[in-house]
């Protein structure tokens, strides 16, 4: 019967390629001199270092969380874990033409274009290869405005002030065990900043490339958007092949004040392991975002299509009145992945809204979790949540998993929750391909229809790249 | 165009198509009639491809080539068309969308450019006029919501733009009211040339007074009981399918 929708063969990952470049490497193992090892590299202010080894040893108290119900992974050993990796020729960079010249074609290679003359029109990107920023275009275009885009460790040296105000404002060090461990020794990341009344007129744009092999990637992200301020930014990931799992545990925090809007939108690609359940990038990462000021929005959008494990909720904190929060998920899982992701909305303010659409694939073996909490403070009158769960499962070896957290405290407000689950079908298939689309293009062509209402959440290029993504995920989900 | 010979096909355990023979010219137009349950649409998929059907024996050879070894989107591509009994909904993607991706696959397959959007638009428009509809259906999602009658129209729609060889149209005229019926049938009418060949399903004489067929077959029990020409299929409408299967069964037993 299901004969169609059944056979799994092997999906290549088209980025696992290595760079063979020479880096700085810090031994394997993570200590308190390690922590100051990564400070020093980075000619930290004393604060920071104080505020690290704070959260360093915070995180020497937790312990590595096995208690989620739907993910299952062996214990990270994070002694074998090198905490540093910086291309040997990155030293704090003048302009692009500092950059490697095989750092740029590694990047060229991903579609990812860091010359300034050859970039899209209208996306400023930094790119982060293993810990350390490479490379931000536009920036002297942007400066013009006031924004501020560079990389984090460049914002500890130039911006010392602002970093030291929103630094953890969001994601505390002490928030969760692989939140403290990223603050003990985060390496870099992106910092934004829009000052007030600004409309950021570029889409920023950040690339995540893990080369080194056993380095773990720990990047921080911190975006904050002044009064009346806009920006949108992406973020866009990838790793080569290897056989054992590499550890990515990120911070993104966005904070947006009175009257601002950010909009942040993610297209995960990691390695996910091989067909055999191999290797792969463990996806653990905190991403929340405070809308502090009144009639603040904060909008989530993500693609994760790689990884071996996924777990991640982007959350919004609405703590303004008539604060918007918005999270739009595509989660696809094919061969042995298993992602467990969703949202958390914390209603603080009154009159404040939330929308929540995820829409989660699961293909081959995976495990698709998706789990989302709606709380409502009692001082959040009138607040409202609209949530949307739909899943699509591809074949019958796989599995769907919806967690909704509903808990409301006042009388005034209401939450509305709908879910679905269907099944990619045969006759779907089947109709598709009488009219001249073959096999992947079809199931393509049915996901992405199922997807649409998040992929329209996404800037115009990136759609067009999540849409190809996930033909490739799915690749020989079907045979 | 067409030898369907000896054909048999099972779904399952059960074996529906017991030896069809059929052949189909250029430029003709079949009829296929016969009771619920006889096998129209099994016969219909099989041609297509439909992979819960398996063929046990026979040969269907379309155009000089062995149909049966060819997958579906490789049938469809070499110019044979289905519409649909029950078209599909795909929630999500746009007609027009979908429209330009099944233009395109036929016509990357003949090694031709993919046609770009503008020019699309300003061919859809004409291919809309043969089935009477406006550009609004463009923008909803493929069959989506459709009432039955769209979802016939739209298969028309399908067979105008994607111009097949051969297309098969399976109860196209079901659940269809007088004026949609009236609409589908002109378009049909508007595709006949003397390069394709239709093979129309039907349960109903009625659609026959529209769309005038040079022969009629009539299936029972998954095989070809009886041939003839459109007049067969008034003398259907007077005396029943009883009768067909009566005569036919009075000829196997004679042949016994
Ligand atoms: N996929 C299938 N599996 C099992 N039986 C089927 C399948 N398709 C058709 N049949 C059976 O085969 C017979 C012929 O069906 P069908 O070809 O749909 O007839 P018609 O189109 O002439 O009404 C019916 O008895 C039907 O139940
Ligand atoms: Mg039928």
């Amino acid at each position: 019967m299901s004969s169609q929708v059944e056979t799994l063969v092997n999906k290549e990952y088209k980025h696992g390629w290595v760079t063979d470049i020479e880096s700085d490497v810090a031994p394997p193992g993570l200590s308190e001199d390690i922590v100051r090892l990564i400070s020093a590299k980075k000619r930290e202010p004393a604060w920071l270092l104080a505020w690290r080894l704070k959260a360093y040893r915070g995180w020497l108290k937790m312990l590595e969380p096995h208690s989620w119900p739907n993910i299952r992974y062996t214990p990270v050993d994070y002694q074998s874990i090198s905490y540093y990796s910086a291309p040997r020729t990155a030293k704090p960079l003048g302009s692009l033409d500092d950059v490697d010249p095989k750092l740029l074609e590694t990047y060229k290679k991903l579609g990812i274009p860091l010359s300034e003359q050859k970039i899209l029109a209208g996306v400023a990107v930094d790119a982060i290869f293993d810990s350390v920023s490479v490379g931000t275009t536009y920036k002297a275009k942007l400066a013009e405005q006031g924004i501020i885009f560079c990389s984090f460790g460049e914002a500890v040296q130039e911006h010392p002030e602002l970093v030291r105000k929103y630094l953890g404002s969001v994601v505390p060090a002490s928030d969760n065990f692989f939140a403290a461990l990223n603050a003990a020794v985060f390496s870099d990341g992106s910092f934004v900043y829009v000052p007030k009344g600004v409309r950021c007129p570029l889409e920023l744009s950040t690339y995540f490339r893990i080369n080194s092999a056993s380095t773990g990637q720990f990047e921080r992200t911190l975006i904050v958007a002044d009064e009346g301020a806009y920006v949108s930014y992406l973020e866009g990931c990838t790793a080569p092949k290897r056989d054992e799992n590499q550890l990515h545990a990120a911070v993104v925090e966005l904070v947006a004040l009175e009257g601002a809007t950010i909009k942040y939108s993610t297209v995960q690609n990691w390695y996910a392991g091989d067909e055999q359940g191999k290797g792969g990038i463990y996806n653990f990462v905190t991403k929340r975002g405070k809308c502090a000021g009144n009639r603040s929005k904060i909008s989530w959008t993500q693609v994760e299509t790689g990884s071996a494990i996924t777990w991640k909720y982007p959350s919004v904190i609405l703590q303004g009145d008539d604060t918007v929060g918005e999270f739009y998920s595509v989660a696809v899982v094919n061969g042995h992945q298993q992602a467990d992701t969703g949202t958390k909305m914390i209603h603080m303010g009154r009159n404040s809204r939330s929308t929540i659409v995820s829409k989660g694939i699961s293909a081959g073996q995976g495990q698709n979790s998706y789990r989302g909490l709606v709380k409502v403070l009692p001082k959040a009158a009138g607040s409202r949540n609209y949530t949307q769960c739909d899943s699509m499962l591809i074949g019958n070896r796989c599995g769907a998993h919806t967690f909704p957290y509903i808990d409301v405290q006042n009388s005034t407000s209401s939450t509305e929750h709908e879910a679905s689950t269907s099944k990619i079908g045969e006759d779907q298939i089947f109709y598709l391909k009488q009219r001249g689309l073959n096999t992947e293009n079809a199931i393509s062509m049915i996901v992405n229809g199922f997807c649409k209402e998040v992929f329209q959440e996404l800037p115009m290029e990136f759609a067009v790249e999540a849409q190809k993504l996930l033909g490739i995920s799915l690749e020989g989900s079907v045979g | 165009m067409l030898e369907i010979r000896d054909l048999r096909a099972t779904a399952g355990d059960i074996e529906i198509l017991k030896g069809i023979n059929l052949t189909v010219n250029r430029g003709e137009v079949h009829a296929l009639m016969g009771p619920n349950g006889s096998g129209k649409s099994t016969l219909a998929q099989v041609l297509a491809g439909h992979p819960s059907y398996q063929v046990t024996s026979g040969s269907v050879i379309y155009e000089g080539q062995d149909l049966l070894d060819m997958e579906p989107e490789e049938r469809a591509q070499a110019g044979v068309f289905l519409a649909f009994q029950y078209p599909v909904e795909i929630p999500g993607v746009s007609n027009a969308y979908f429209l330009r991706a099944a233009y395109n696959e036929i016509r990357k397959s003949k090694g031709l450019e993919e046609i770009d959007s503008m020019d699309f638009i300003d061919l859809l428009e004409e291919k809309l006029k043969v089935v009477e509809w406006g550009p609004e259906i463009m923008s909803r999602a493929v069959n989506s919501g459709f009432s039955g009658g769209e979802k016939k129209r739209n298969e028309i729609l399908q067979l105008a733009l994607l111009e097949p060889k051969l297309a098969i149209l399976d109860e196209t005229d079901s659940g269809l009211d007088i004026d949609a019926l009236r609409i589908v049938a002109a378009g049909v009418n508007k595709l006949r040339s003397p390069d394709r060949a239709f093979v129309v399903v039907t349960h109903y004489q009625r659609l026959l007074n529209y769309i005038v067929p040079d022969f009629v077959h009539v299936l029972s029990n998954g095989r070809i009981a009886m041939s003839g020409g459109k007049d067969l299929a008034h003398e259907l409408e007077a005396k029943g399918y009883e009768w067909v299967e009566a005569a036919s069964a009075a000829a196997a037993g004679a042949g016994a």
